[in-house]
């Protein structure tokens, strides 16, 4: 099988566009990636689009009348958070597949304000949202970050600390939503949503789109191409396994686990060898345990590694240096597709002031409510 | 169709499937265990969800004492969702795990332990649906 490459690659800044539509953000992000390589709409042989909210409207056909309808095939993916994600790794299956050479992966998403999950009305019986515990994202990711304290009696003050660590990054990412510092005592003492999520820890809803042109290793020889071109060494889905507690309360650290154990052995590589990461920070809470599902370092060894400031920007192994989540933003479906675009810059040493020194190989992850995670891998060729 | 009260039945309507209602006797929630590998789960599958054996839950009235596994104090909600209010996952004695609201003690991070013992209840659940029938729900207060 070809190896495959990410050719091109961008995204908009994210931010709030309320008199945009859906296929513009898309389109935007489409022509920036495409013209990140020298290609056009026409060059494309598939196009694959990751959008949660419009999952039923032909999100990535309405993307190609703004760019050119060309008619080639176009698969819309929705899976929650790992929508986008799903999307590059579709196109990045076709390639393997030996089906096409260049495809085209796009991630969009427009979200509004506001707490999302929980669920509202409806019209046969009652809603059960604070009456039968909670269910909304807050407070999912608070009982995540408190069976973390459970286990291994992880603080407030170690969560709070992801985000300063992130809102700090941001400041050095032109296409953050927030660039703005907030000090321990401000993450702290923010209003408190479901505790220890205060609302400075807890991702920003923005709206955004990123893309990236996938590539066959032939093609993208042929093109010229390989001087910017970063391989895409392992590419791994999976959905949450049964454990204990999923039913009741949403588990997403066996299926991260899966998704990294998967991801290292197709890359024949281990966490050691990963430079840096971009990890769905959808809440404070879940960096820390995602520290220890991507084998960042041993059980129980977050607070620790977040402590020592391990995980900044210069330390030991950088996580979300491009403000993350947090602080970035997440556009659900851009999201997975935004963390492709970061690590590639790295990897070609165009990240400017937050470029991670000597990156040579980086991962990302994302992990949404369903469950569905994916994991991927590239390297600088 | 009418929304006048009267159509309300006698007996409360259940806030979830697996709390159900006798009409002789105490309200009580309902599991289904799996003979092959014995987890339980809240409500019916058409096969286990841990270990795939099709046919093998059974349905089974479930314990109304366990532990607190995790717990969080919920301060932002949506709109006429009356806050703070304790968020609960407990486990029950015997098997069965599902969340719920803990009540009766105070929504302070402070007063909660983790494996703090819980007993369940059964009271009115404060909420009417639109027809305006009268709903139970089950809650955990401090054992
Ligand atoms: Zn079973």
């Amino acid at each position: 099988m070809t190896n495959v490459y990410v050719v091109g690659t961008d995204m908009i800044k994210f931010g709030r566009f309320p008199e945009r539509t859906v296929d513009d953000l898309g389109a935007e992000a489409a022509l920036l990636a495409l013209a990140d390589c020298g290609l056009t709409i026409a060059d494309m042989q598939a196009v694959y689009c990751g959008n949660l909210f419009q999952a039923s409207a032909a999100v990535g056909q309405r993307v190609l009348k703004q760019i050119g309808q060309t008619g080639v095939p176009v698969v819309n993916t929705a899976n929650a958070c790992a929508t986008g994600a799903t999307a590059f790794r579709e196109g990045w299956m076709a390639i393997k597949a030996g089906v096409y050479d260049l495809v085209l992966a796009v991630g969009v998403e427009q979200m509004g304000k506001g707490l999302l999950g929980g669920g509202g009305g409806k019209d046969d019986g009652i809603p059960t949202e604070g009456l039968l515990g909670s269910g909304t994202m807050p407070s999912v990711f608070a009982h995540v970050g408190l069976e973390h304290s459970r286990k291994y009696g992880t603080t407030f003050e170690q969560f709070a600390k992801v985000s300063v660590k992130n809102h700090h990054h941001s400041t050095l990412n032109p296409k953050a939503m927030y660039r703005v510092e907030t000090p321990l005592e401000e993450v702290m003492n923010a209003e408190m949503i479901s505790y220890p999520n205060t609302k400075l820890m807890c991702s920003v809803n923005v709206d955004g789109s990123a893309a990236a042109v996938l590539c066959s290793e032939k093609k993208a020889k042929e093109l010229g191409l390989m001087s910017r071109a970063v391989k895409v060494r392992a590419s791994a889905l999976a959905s949450d396994p049964w454990s204990k507690h999923n039913l009741a309360a949403m588990d997403f650290n066996p299926v991260t686990q899966i998704a990294a154990k998967t991801a290292y052995e197709m890359a024949g590589l281990g966490p050691d060898d990963i430079d840096l990461v971009e990890l769905h920070d959808c809440f404070a809470t879940a960096e820390i345990v995602h520290y220890e599902n991507l084998g960042l370092c041993k059980d129980g060894d977050a607070g620790r590694m977040i402590d020592t400031g391990e995980t900044a920007l210069g330390g030991r192994i950088p996580v979300n240096v491009s403000g993350g989540l947090l602080s970035k933003g997440h556009p659900l479906g851009a999201t997975g597709i935004a963390n492709i675009y970061e690590i590639t810059t790295h990897l070609r040493c165009e990240a400017g002031e937050r470029q991670v020194e000597g990156a040579r190989i980086g991962l990302t992850h994302v992990v949404g409510a369903g469950s569905a995670c994916a994991v991927h891998v590239l390297e600088k060729v | 169709m009418s929304a006048a009260p009267s159509t309300t039945s006698a007996l409360p309507k259940a806030a979830v499937p697996f709390l159900k209602i006798p009409e002789h006797g105490e309200p009580y929630l309902e599991g289904h265990r799996c003979s092959a590998c014995k987890e339980v789960f809240m409500e019916a599958r058409r096969a286990c969800p841990k270990c795939t054996k099709i046919g093998t839950l059974k349905p089974e009235k479930l314990a109304n004492t366990g532990k607190l596994y995790n717990f969080t104090v919920v301060h932002r909600n949506f709109p006429g969702v009356k806050v703070p209010f304790i968020s609960a996952i407990v486990d029950l004695d015997g098997g069965g795990s599902l969340k719920g609201n803990l009540v009766d003690i105070e929504p302070d991070m402070s007063k909660l332990k983790f494996d703090m013992p819980v007993k369940v209840v059964f009271r009115d659940a404060g909420r009417q649906d639109k027809a305006g029938n009268k709903y139970l729900a089950y809650f955990f207060i401090p054992a």
